[in-house]
């Protein structure tokens, strides 16, 4: 098994696959701690269900490149999302679902419509459940994904306390005069980014799992938020890893295997975590 | 120039007002209890005191060299916070952000401020538990710690004996006092008249109509008189 693993390892598109997967599950993971405390789990999938909106509007109009007009997209309704807060006329939960399934809708409608290609159902599958354009990056794609990655960690980790502070007592942190606003337009764009990139590697209905498991799975065994997120990003490489090569040695679908190792490990962390818990009291 | 200066403020959201000309000041060192019955807007205003919110009308002047960044402020405790992962520490900790501005780490200064506060509230010894895990007297003393890094001279409550037992109540009005003793001035909301009559220099009650006043003019005055008799009157 090894010696196919190394031989497998020799092709560059299986090594940028490697790294583009374990990069886009870093960064999903660090986030996701913010989101799940945040009550903002299903951002991942509203966002991405949007994305594919966009994507499909991309393809009707024949565009190039789709990027231009998913980022766009989806940043703003991930600001629309995360900034309408407390005063919002349409809370949380009901927003995210609402926005998903009317793009989710729409795009399936345009692309039906006006379909270009012949393998329609195809498409569709495709962009839902992870292409296998993860299989097929170009060295260009992958230094974009490194750059942006990058990016995104640093942002974290020069923000991390005030992002903490700000999840934690959104209230408390404006009255001390931080700008929480600016904080949770500063999540909502990054986030936007993560999942436009984790669409390629596990397809808009799996990026939710990316996003949460982890970081559920580190809030079982660790009670402080570094530790938390430490831990969440150590978790989410290993899964990310660990299901990248699962899938190419027994040839199964990337998006779904990564998530389903994502399971296997929360299933882990909980079942120990409840015996730490039971030793430590 | 008094530390607060409160004119001619009408509170309330949209075209709905709740509270109409509100004028009052404080001064360095008073203690002010803000009573009034749910709904009659104390909360309100404390997040207008807070900057949280704009007035509909008037003005918040702070004298005496009051910055923004100098208020403390203990909030009532949100659904997100019963079930956060974090350590006593970094809550305490993440109550000097206003002193870091953009600055993206705690300075060791900062981690010093946020130690002694903690020695102060008696809680050094849970500094690496977990926030969710304590009770909830202990829980309000790390958010007073918390609240008291940002505070060098206001410090805002809101409702800080709720849901609390007698002892625990008994002992969060002991440290508040000893804080106000020790020259920060408190302004807090209650719903325990008893406790508000018995610390506060001043009361503020919202309602129908507006008192402000020292304590003893609010127990002479006639609507200090019905508040307390309808509460059965425990102000000895």
């Amino acid at each position: 098994m090894i010696d196919k693993l190394m031989m497998y390892m020799q092709y560059p598109f299986v090594r940028y696959a490697l790294i583009v997967g374990v990069l886009i599950a870093l960064c999903s993971s660090l986030l996701g701690v913010t989101l799940v405390l945040k009550r903002f789990s299903f951002i991942g999938d509203g966002l991405s269900h949007v994305a594919f909106g966009a994507m499909a509007i991309g393809s009707v109009l024949n565009l190039t490149n789709n990027m231009y007009l998913v980022l766009p997209v989806t940043i703003a309704s991930a600001i629309l999302l995360l900034s309408g807060g407390r005063k919002a006329k349409i809370k949380g939960d009901a927003a995210i679902a609402m926005i998903s399934v009317a793009s989710l809708a729409f795009g399936y409608l345009l692309m039906n419509i006006f379909s270009t290609s012949s393998n329609l159902s195809g498409d569709v599958c495709s962009t839902l459940f992870g292409s296998t354009s993860i299989l097929t990056l170009t060295s260009r794609e992958v230094s974009l994904c490194i750059a942006l990655s990058v990016a995104v960690v640093m942002i974290f980790v020069l923000f991390y306390n005030k992002i903490f502070a700000v999840t934690f007592d959104e209230d408390f942190s404006k009255a001390a005069g931080t700008k929480s606003e600016a904080y949770n337009f500063l999540l909502a764009v990054v986030i936007a980014v993560i999942i436009v990139l984790a669409m390629n590697l596990v397809g808009s209905l799996l990026i939710s799992a990316l996003v949460i498991f982890p970081a559920l799975s580190a809030m079982r065994l660790f009670r402080s938020f570094r530790a938390v997120t430490v831990c969440s990003a150590v978790i989410s490489v290993i899964c990310a890893f660990s299901g990248i090569v699962i899938s190419i040695l027994a040839s199964t679908p990337v998006g779904s295997t990564i998530v389903a190792v994502n399971v296997l490990f929360f299933a882990v962390c909980y079942i120990f975590g409840t015996v730490l818990g039971g030793v430590r009291k | 120039m008094s530390l607060l200066d409160i004119q001619n403020l009408s509170l309330g959201y949209d075209s709905n007002v709740i509270i109409k000309n509100l004028s009052f000041s404080l001064n360095k060192g008073d203690y002010l209890c803000i009573v009034g019955e749910n709904g009659s807007g104390k909360s309100t205003l404390m997040r207008t005191l807070l900057n949280l919110q704009a007035p509909l009308e008037g003005k918040i002047l702070k004298g005496d060299g009051l910055m923004n960044n100098e208020i403390g402020y203990l909030p009532q405790q949100t659904d997100i916070q019963r079930d956060f992962p974090a350590s006593v520490n970094e809550i305490v900790l993440s109550g000097c952000q206003a002193r870091c501005g953009l600055r993206p780490f705690y300075s060791r200064e900062e981690k010093r401020i946020a130690e002694e506060n903690m020695k102060r509230m008696g809680i050094s010894g849970l500094s690496k538990r977990c926030y969710r895990e304590l009770s909830g007297g202990q829980q309000q003393r790390v958010l007073l710690a918390r609240a008291l890094c940002a505070a060098r001279q206001l410090l805002l409550l809101d409702e800080p004996v709720a849901g609390l037992d007698p002892k625990v109540t008994a002992e969060m009005y002991d440290i508040i006092k000893s804080l106000n003793d020790d020259g920060i001035t408190i302004i807090m909301i209650s719903h325990d008249i008893s406790a508000a009559v018995r610390f506060a220099s001043h009361i503020l009650h919202i309602g129908n109509s507006l008192f402000f006043g020292t304590r003893d003019g609010y127990l002479s005055s006639e609507k200090g008189k019905l508040f307390l008799s309808s509460k059965g009157g425990a102000c000895n």
